[in-house]
């Protein structure tokens, strides 16, 4: 992949995230081409998280962030959806207390046209028929597995053109993380791109095109993930082997 | 039987307003995990303001109905006003800070609106002008006037409406969504001051209404009256759960009713010892009963969930 040369969608360079006095992005560089799938890989507390929230504007950070060509310093978190920045966040962030459908009304929160948004609801209850059943249910009684797909299924209702996923197979049984995967792929394959931030290294490299190892607050390591796959260093660090 | 009759009919009236001002601070709770102490003081300024522009307007030969209509909507407008302004200028920088700030806060703003209205309208009690004709109807046995008639009807229309704009509108979703889990309401895209604002407005017109409402019913306006109406509107709010806008309803009816029968009857269970005008201890007897033996509220969930 030699995506990083063409015009990248999102380009990231130097960026720092502190809490109080502890610096917990140390000045990265990250870039997503136009439908690629880039993991970030690495251990608990190595800043992945706040890589993700840092990007949504969740958080106070420093450095150039370049998305479409334009910088989102001056952007609030909850403008982002509709440049189409859309993060899926750790543990999900259901709406537990309102229904499947309401949850997925949600993710279209800033569209305005009726009728695609019943056509895109259609479309994410194709994808996951479980939440065609459910749509009545309340968000909060679904499992694990159905809300995750709830959660990607939102995101996919405000249309992205970068979606941010931070540990989608997080408490998931592993048939149910084998299709979230599944899912995560096809996406990506209509054209979205996506950022996945996953403990689950060797998992989240099976999918990706690209990589980034994240240590301590610094990128050691970016390749290709067949590469990273194949590399010693991260054999031996992330996938136990 | 015609005293328990009356004692419904007054309880539900009463309990009509006392939803109506419960829901304000079960809202804004279930948004922002505030007691907004204020609220109280928001219903005895849309009381006084709709006086006030009853009196200007009531020599202009103006039908009645239109007098008090105009006035409605001057006062809802008011009070909207001065909702969104407490919560901008006292609550909002205090979004991120201890949780006794805002509340002490609260207190403190109740006081200085008090006070205003005590320098603006005086601290004597004001008539609140009737503009309706006070017929009344008999109901086998208890008297029910229109006015009251009006105000359970009012209040009525306006709880549903209420309910309707939640669960059917993109504003409602979007509230009850950011009551729910403001930071994943920020990345559907919903600006949550805005949401904040709205809800603190919404509030504050429903007390509007039933300021004019209570004035009505009683006759009576006065710079204190918001006080001891917001403490008990409070206590309906937690005896449905605070934070539950379906409880607040509940819990104000049934506070409202609660009072009533108890003030009909305190005088002939305790023979004669104490008299109607202990009503007061009812309220308070239910908040500590509640907080005691139900915390959660009749409507409350019993444990907090979160996904």
């Amino acid at each position: 992949m030699i995506a990083s040369k063409s015009s990248p969608l999102l380009q990231v360079r130097n960026l720092k995230v502190a809490y109080g006095g502890i610096q917990a992005l140390k000045g990265i560089d990250i870039d997503v081409a136009p439908g690629e799938l880039v993991a970030l890989i690495g251990s608990n507390g190595a800043g992945k998280t706040t890589t993700l929230k840092a990007l949504a504007g969740l958080l106070p950070s420093t450095g150039k962030i370049h998305y479409c060509g334009k910088s989102l310093q001056h952007y609030a978190a909850h403008q982002l959806i509709q440049e189409g920045l859309v993060l899926v966040p750790e543990g999900r962030g259901v709406f537990a207390r309102l229904t499947v459908k309401e949850n997925l009304l949600m993710g279209a929160y800033c569209r305005h046209d009726k009728s695609s948004i019943a056509q895109d609801m259609q479309h994410i209850y194709q994808l996951f028929p479980r939440l065609a059943e459910r749509q009545m249910q309340l968000a909060g009684t679904l499992s694990g597995g159905e809300q995750q797909m709830m959660a990607l299924g939102r995101a996919l209702m405000s249309r992205p053109k970068l979606l941010m996923l931070d540990e989608p197979s997080m408490g998931l049984a592993p048939m149910m993380v084998v299709k979230i995967f599944e899912t995560i792929r096809n996406i990506c394959a209509q054209g979205v791109s996506i950022l996945l931030v996953e403990q689950n290294a060797k998992l989240a490299l099976e999918v990706a095109h690209r990589g980034y190892v994240l240590e301590n607050g610094l990128i050691t390591l970016s390749d290709s993930a067949a590469s990273l796959l194949g590399s010693a260093v991260v054999r031996r660090a992330y996938l136990g082997s | 039987m015609d005293t328990l009759l009356q004692q419904i009919v007054n309880g539900f009236v009463q309990g009509s307003v006392y939803a109506m001002v419960a829901l304000g601070y079960t809202m804004v709770y279930g948004i922002l995990g505030l007691i907004n102490f204020a609220h109280g003081e928001v219903v005895m300024v849309g009381a006084m303001v709709a006086m006030s522009v009853i009196h200007l307007l009531i020599g202009s030969g103006l039908p009645p109905l239109l007098v008090l209509l105009i006035s409605l909507i001057i006062s809802m407008v008011v009070c909207m006003a001065l909702g969104y302004g407490i919560e901008r200028i006292a609550y909002r920088p205090l979004r991120n800070a201890p949780r006794l700030a805002p509340l002490i806060t609260a207190i403190g703003v109740s006081m200085v609106l008090q006070n205003l209205a005590m320098m603006f309208w005086g601290r004597e009690y004001h008539a609140f002008p009737s503009l309706l004709p006070n017929n009344s109807h008999r109901l086998s046995g208890a008297i029910i006037t229109e006015v009251q008639i009006l105000i359970v009807l009012i209040a009525l229309g306006m709880m549903g409406g209420l309910l309707l704009l939640m669960h059917r509108t993109r504003l409602g979703r979007a509230m009850r969504a950011v009551a729910e889990n403001p930071s994943a309401a920020v990345l559907m895209g919903v600006n949550i001051n805005g949401v904040i604002a709205i809800t603190f407005m919404l509030g504050s017109a429903l007390a509007a209404v039933a300021g004019i409402m209570i004035s009505a019913n009683y006759g009576i306006v006065h710079y204190y009256m918001g006080s001891i109406l917001g403490l008990k509107a409070f206590t309906a709010a937690v005896l449905g759960g605070i934070g539950n806008m379906r409880g607040a309803m509940v819990g104000g009816l049934l506070l409202g009713l609660i009072e009533s029968l108890g003030a009909g009857y305190i005088g002939d269970l305790s023979g004669g010892f104490f008299g109607s005008h202990y009503q007061d201890v009812f309220a308070f007897f239910v908040l500590i009963s509640v907080l005691i033996f139900r915390p959660s509220g009749l409507l409350g969930e019993r444990v907090a969930e979160r996904a």
